[in-house]
């Protein structure tokens, strides 16, 4: 191995940080959307209801590759545009990084409303009803009652979730972020040995999805506790 | 917005080509996916330890790394290999991968091929114990068994799981766009931008495109599920 692909490597393996970064970024945004969402579905009110429903039907009938593109390069020149009508002079560019935080979120933020909404709806109704008839409010019922039951019921769906929004993290590539998928094409280009540096990158999503995965089976197994499980 | 541009004969001419690419690429890959997922889930489910390694070790690969890089690695990886350089002038299969197309429905259909494969294996070891005992019972092989009982049961109780990854396999192709030289939806949406600047209606058309598609796969899917899945519905009193 020359000097030559070894700094490649290293730069696609320093590009993998902001992988990770782009991944969390965009599964915070995400969880936020996704609770706002579930509990607009399930709040009950016809507006909030079928707001809800259309976020997460709409965003789940397009390609990501296609809402990337239509944020990126849409919301470039809608938000110029916006700043020229209300007599501004500035312009402002759209980074590659929140362009894809954002877009990534979003998307992913219509997959985790459907995934909380079940997580939701598969507590019984009784521990709700406990929690008022003690006194509590919305928000306390939320905190100390649903959220930490309904991450068990939510772990499956979360982490598929999860592994799919890594993954998709490769398309921020295509609007020209540099994080490790870029950097292996660049590389490729530059050196004619393709193979090497696509197949290293894969390693290391390899590497990301089978440590998430690890560390959400523990997290599982945690939030499990004191389940009982039928014996077949 | 300048809607009027979409609608011009020659763009609306581009994203009709679009649209048959795609459909192609979505159904070639998904008939060759389903042959290979069938062959995987049956090695999956069987007796060899060494099949079930091989493939599970596969299926773990597909599902664990982005369709990007596989079409990269194909598209571009393999023209790397010496053994395909010195073959893909002359010999045939080898031609092919020059070609973006076939590149590209090679990583769709082996990509598709891996999470099915998953699925189907699923269904099939969730097959419940009581019909395989029957089918023993009146003296069926175990490969009489596979293909009189347990196959066409699974294949039904596959149909929901199976029904979001061709939804899924109809976004993945728009990745296609990312090899040169093919025009998907994706990338006739990418030229019209290109050419008129109009990012948000090139788009924003795009998507209703891909959204119209979604909707009528699920609902062709919840309609063959209904009829298909009607014996596991709840009997009405």
């Amino acid at each position: 191995m020359t000097s030559n692909t070894q700094s490649y490597l290293l730069v696609i393996l320093q590009g993998s940080l902001l992988t990770v970064g782009v991944s969390l970024g965009a599964l915070a945004v995400s969880i936020l959307l996704g609770l706002l969402g579930a509990a607009a579905k399930l709040s009950g009110r016809p507006v909030l209801t079928a707001l809800g429903t259309f976020y997460s039907t709409l965003i789940r009938g397009i390609p990501d590759l296609v809402l990337m593109l239509l944020v990126f390069y849409g919301g470039t020149i809608g938000i110029n545009t916006l700043l020229e009508k209300l007599g501004s002079e500035a312009t402002i560019d759209i980074e590659p990084f929140a362009a894809g935080v954002v877009t990534i979120g979003f998307i992913y933020g219509a997959y985790m409303t459907e995934t909380f909404r079940g997580a939701i709806l598969a507590i019984p109704k009784g521990q709700m009803e406990a929690a008022w008839a003690f006194g509590m409010s919305r928000s306390q019922t939320f905190l100390r009652i649903t959220l930490p039951q309904m991450v068990r019921y939510a772990l499956p769906g979360f982490t598929n979730n999860w592994l799919v929004l890594i993954k998709a993290t490769a398309l921020v590539s295509l609007i020209g972020l540099q994080e490790m998928t870029y950097l292996a094409k660049q590389a490729s280009s530059a050196t004619r040995s393709p193979f090497m540096y696509f197949l290293f990158t894969g390693a290391l999503f390899l590497v990301y999805t089978s440590v998430s995965l690890f560390a959400l089976r523990k997290l599982n197994q945690r939030y499990s506790l004191g389940t009982k499980r039928g014996q077949l | 917005m300048e809607w009027s541009v979409i609608f011009e004969p020659d763009n609306l001419a581009l994203f009709g080509s679009g649209i048959i690419t795609t459909v192609w690429l979505l159904f070639s890959s998904l008939a060759v996916g389903a042959v290979l997922a069938l062959i995987f889930a049956l090695l999956l489910t069987g007796p060899w330890a060494m099949a079930r390694y091989l493939v599970g070790a596969y299926t773990f690969v597909i599902r664990g790394t982005p369709l990007l890089i596989q079409v990269y690695l194909i598209y571009y990886g393999l023209g790397q290999l010496e053994w395909i350089q010195a073959r893909w002038d002359a010999v045939w299969p080898w031609t092919y991968f020059k070609e973006p197309f076939f590149c590209a429905l090679l990583a769709f259909s082996l990509n598709t091929a891996g999470y099915t494969a998953e699925m189907l294996a699923g269904s099939i070891r969730e097959t419940s114990a009581g019909e395989i005992e029957a089918a023993h019972a009146y003296g069926m092989s175990r490969v009489q068994t596979m293909w009189r009982i347990v196959l066409p049961s699974a294949m039904r109780r596959t149909l929901p799981a199976y029904s979001n990854e061709v939804v899924m396999m109809l976004h993945a192709t728009s990745l296609a766009s990312a090899v040169p030289n093919m025009l998907d939806i994706t990338s006739a949406a990418s030229r019209i931008y290109a050419t008129y600047y109009l990012p948000f209606e090139a788009y924003l058309a795009a998507a209703a495109i891909y959204l119209c598609a979604s909707f009528c796969l699920i609902g062709f899917f919840r309609f063959s599920e209904g009829r298909l899945l009607a014996y596991l519905a709840p009997q009405k009193s």
